[in-house]
């Protein structure tokens, strides 16, 4: 159903690029930091579209907003930081490592470890069943063969 | 006339669902044949009625018969024809009915083929399957009727969304369908299963080819939508972790993870439980989509026609698909017992692990698909968790995976020596090694992604290969015999390799593009020549254009490398009057080592347009791979074991495989 229902681009799609040639910093170096920064920075009205490639009006402010600070002299994160301050949250694709955000960053881990101990455990015991007495002879029965052998 | 024969098909199709998922339960339990052979009647009939209301429905849209509500809200008659006919399933109420046809589609196949399935889980397993189809037909009659009539038609309709309007439309919701709706079988086995109480090698087989199907359909739906955003959205991008590709993305991760356990269960008939939990939990991934889709509570760009009453709808069904499930295997799993025994180290023990993986990585996208809407609830906090997030959780799931799976895939069964089994792959690993570092000598600039993309990448390919090798016996014997054992080894192993191949090209492809794409953005001059990386580009002349049912105007931009003309590109702007809607059409010149991506932007000044120019490394292979893992997946469905009687006994088996 799926990628067929391209419809947020049904109501943002214009043809205006996303980066347009005249946002672009004349300093390569800031320029890739700019770009880099924008595709962390959610496009607010859009529907989980960065501001790198969308063409809404506030993602255009964005992109602008973001270049303005780096060239005041702000770092990457002041730069975020700045922009998170008067946007909210909601403006970070990837949600900051905090307590908040704990359960979203813990899942894969807890779960690996979880699962890895349970597939340990069941592989271990599956390693174990009798059945070995096939190939091998538990020390019961080993004991037994020799006193068998001897009588 | 029409729509109202297909109304009424609907309804009789309704009814016959209520009526299968009945009888045939109750002729199971108590041995009736009878009652368990109408299954067989039932299923066709569903079928071919819901086949009438779809051809119903299709001829309304091939006419333009304005008067039905959903032809006039997304048709036109000045549209295409491919794209009236494929504008039936360009819509909810028309989606949900190609989602039911499969669905009777694959009842009917069973009907059909399952003659060699004992008649009681035959009769269970379509039981299930009209209890699924039952809840949809409601859905679809009760919430999402396509066959509305409105009493003033207006004189031409709304038109369908042009974006839609492309080729992909015709393919990718089909497979994608195929693919969702197939994993209904495993389920359906599954709980068939379950109320039998009997897993064993012989259900195995039965379920395996139906999951290879709908994992080989999903490969090839989520392929085509990939590459279809690719060429439409205008700057070529292939994967967005929006939460509709995850929604197909789950199932289609549940679904691998379920076709490795499968094989534990049929070769060694262990990791039963494990494996009808993952039958269970494939189809409910496939509702959680349709959910995700339809309903309208996660924000996706894939938006639809959302409505919450449609929402809570589907919300029902799944609740009581996936907790009655759930409930049933809770009471059971305990009956499925376990008498095999191997090693901590064997293929058992690598097949865990990939389960593992799989699983865990499925729970990563599926938390953070839901977080949002989990935080929002219970905290009030509104955030995004977009593909950074994604890239950064998921990717090292999947390197661990692609990094043990040459050597999981080579162990013996029951107990094996990783030293031993690691002799036969030193050659491939010191190959991938130096190629990464050749690549990492070789490329400008320091970004280790691509060598080590490439490294993974060479592994998968060289361990497939290897795999056969080693199953062919090649130290033991001279070329020739090599050969012929090679040709003589059962589709099944040619299947696995092709498809962990198939997963190196793949990774090969998304390296590449990720670590070597160019991008210039500027505004050139009618005439003048620029520079991207390698190659020159000319923009000669903008024209203006008419196409059937929308204006444009065409760039025609040429490209040279080495001042040799290399590809005549012409990238458009088009605007459709009736949707009031542009659209970019990029163009591009394909290439096995390259795409050559030319986007035409608005006019600057007199002479002067924007142009965005991309070159996009290697970025088919994202997609062959995919084929290519289809491929492997077809290859697999064809194996002897799947043609002959289901119940060939095991030494039959062995003596035709001569390698095992």
């Amino acid at each position: 159903m799926r990628n067929l229902f391209l419809i947020l681009v049904l109501l943002f799609a214009t043809p205006l690029f996303a980066v347009e040639p005249d946002e672009i910093l004349d300093d390569p170096v800031l320029e890739q930091r700019a770009r880099d920064i924008s595709k962390n920075l959610r496009c607010l009205v859009c529907r989980n579209e960065n501001i790198d490639s969308s063409n809404a009006g506030i993602a255009k402010d964005l992109r602008l907003l973001v270049r303005e600070r780096l060239v005041a002299g702000d770092s990457n994160t002041e730069a975020v930081d700045f922009i998170v301050d008067r946007y909210g949250e909601y403006v970070l694709l990837k949600p900051r490592m905090s307590r908040e955000n704990a359960v979203l960053y813990l899942t894969g881990p807890v779960l690996l470890v979880l699962g890895a101990i349970g597939a340990f455990l069941y592989l271990r015991r599956r390693s174990r069943r009798p059945s070995q007495s096939q190939g091998e002879l538990s020390r019961e029965e080993a004991e037994r063969l020799a006193q068998l052998l001897k009588d | 006339m029409f729509a109202e024969i297909g109304h009424f098909t609907v309804l009789l199709a309704f009814t016959v669902s209520i009526v299968q998922s009945v009888v045939p339960l109750v002729g199971a339990q108590k041995n009736w044949a009878g009652w368990m052979r109408l299954a067989d009647t039932t299923a066709l009939a569903q079928f071919i009625l819901i086949g009438i209301s779809f051809a119903a429905l299709t001829y309304s849209f091939v006419v333009s018969d304005f008067s039905l509500a959903i032809v006039a809200a997304n048709s036109h008659s000045a549209k295409p024809m491919l794209y009236k006919i494929t504008g039936v399933w360009g819509n909810h109420e028309g989606s949900m009915l190609l989602w039911i046809l499969i669905l009777v589609f694959y009842g009917a196949l069973v009907a059909l083929f399952g003659r060699n399935l004992p008649s009681a889980l035959k009769a269970r397993v379509l039981a299930v399957q009209a209890m699924i189809s039952a809840a949809f037909l409601a859905f679809l009659v009760f919430t999402s009727n396509p066959f509305l009539r409105i009493a003033v038609p207006p004189a031409d309709g709304n038109d369908l969304n042009p974006l839609l309007q492309d080729p992909g439309l015709a393919f990718h919701p089909p497979f994608l369908y195929l693919g969702y709706v197939g994993l209904s079988m495993s389920f359906s086995f599954a709980v068939a299963a379950l109320i039998e109480g009997r897993v064993d090698a012989a259900w195995a087989r039965w379920v395996r080819p139906w999951t290879l199907l709908a994992w080989v359909t999903l490969t090839i739906g989520i392929a085509l939508g990939s590459w279809w955003a690719y060429y439409e959205l205008g700057w070529g991008g292939w994967w967005f972790w929006d939460p509709v590709e995850n929604a197909s993305f789950m199932p289609w991760l549940i679904a691998a993870a379920l076709l490795h356990s499968a094989i534990v269960v049929e070769k060694r008939d262990a990791l039963k439980s494990w494996t009808v939990l993952l039958a269970i939990l494939a189809f409910s991934f496939s509702l959680i989509g349709t959910f995700i889709v339809r309903s309208g509570v996660i924000t996706s760009v894939h938006a639809f026609a959302n409505d919450p009453e449609r929402g809570v709808f589907i919300l029902a069904i799944l609740t009581v698909a996936i907790g009655g499930a759930l409930t049933l295997y809770a009471a059971r799993a305990g009956q499925l017992r376990t008498t095999a025994v191997f090693g901590l180290i064997s293929r058992e023990s690598g097949l865990v692990l990939n389960n593992l993986l799989l699983v865990v990585a499925t729970a990563v996208v599926f938390f953070g698909t839901i977080w949002p809407l989990v935080a929002e609830l219970t905290t009030g906090r509104k955030l995004s968790v977009g593909a950074p997030f994604f890239d950064a959780a998921f990717t090292p799931f999947m390197i661990v995976l692609v990094a043990i799976l040459p050597l999981g895939a080579i162990l013996p069964w029951k107990r094996a020596q990783v030293g031993k089994s690691f002799k036969n792959l030193r050659g491939a690993l010191a190959l991938s090694i130096a190629l990464g570092v050749l690549v990492w000598s070789l490329q400008t600039g320091g970004r280790m992604l691509a060598p080590f993309g490439l490294a993974l990448a060479a592994w998968l390919v060289l361990g497939a290969v290897m795999d056969l090798l080693v199953r062919a016996r090649y130290r033991e014997n001279p070329i020739g015999t090599t050969l012929r054992r090679l040709r003589n080894l059962p589709r099944s192993d040619w299947g696995k390799a092709v498809a962990h191949a198939g997963l190196g090209l793949t990774v090969f492809g998304i390296a590449a593009i990720t670590a070597w794409e160019q991008e210039d953005i500027r505004v050139v001059e009618l005439n003048e020549r620029f520079v991207v990386g390698a190659y020159e580009f000319q923009l000669n002349e903008v024209v203006d254009q008419n196409g059937k049912n929308y204006s444009a105007q065409i760039g025609s931009v040429t490209a040279y490398k080495n001042n040799r003309e290399v590809a005549e590109l012409r990238p458009e702007k088009r605007f459709y009057p009736v949707q009031q809607m542009p659209t970019t059409e990029a163009a591009i010149d394909i290439g096995l080592t390259r795409d050559l991506y030319v986007v035409l932007g608005d006019k600057q000044g007199d002479s002067g347009w924007t142009i965005r120019t991309y070159i996009k490394p290697f970025s088919n292979w994202i997609w062959i791979g995919s084929l290519v893992m289809a491929l492997g997946g077809c290859l697999s469905l064809t194996d002897r074991r799947y043609r002959v009687a289901g119940a060939a006994r095991p030494s039959a088996r062995r003596a035709a495989q001569p390698a095992e």
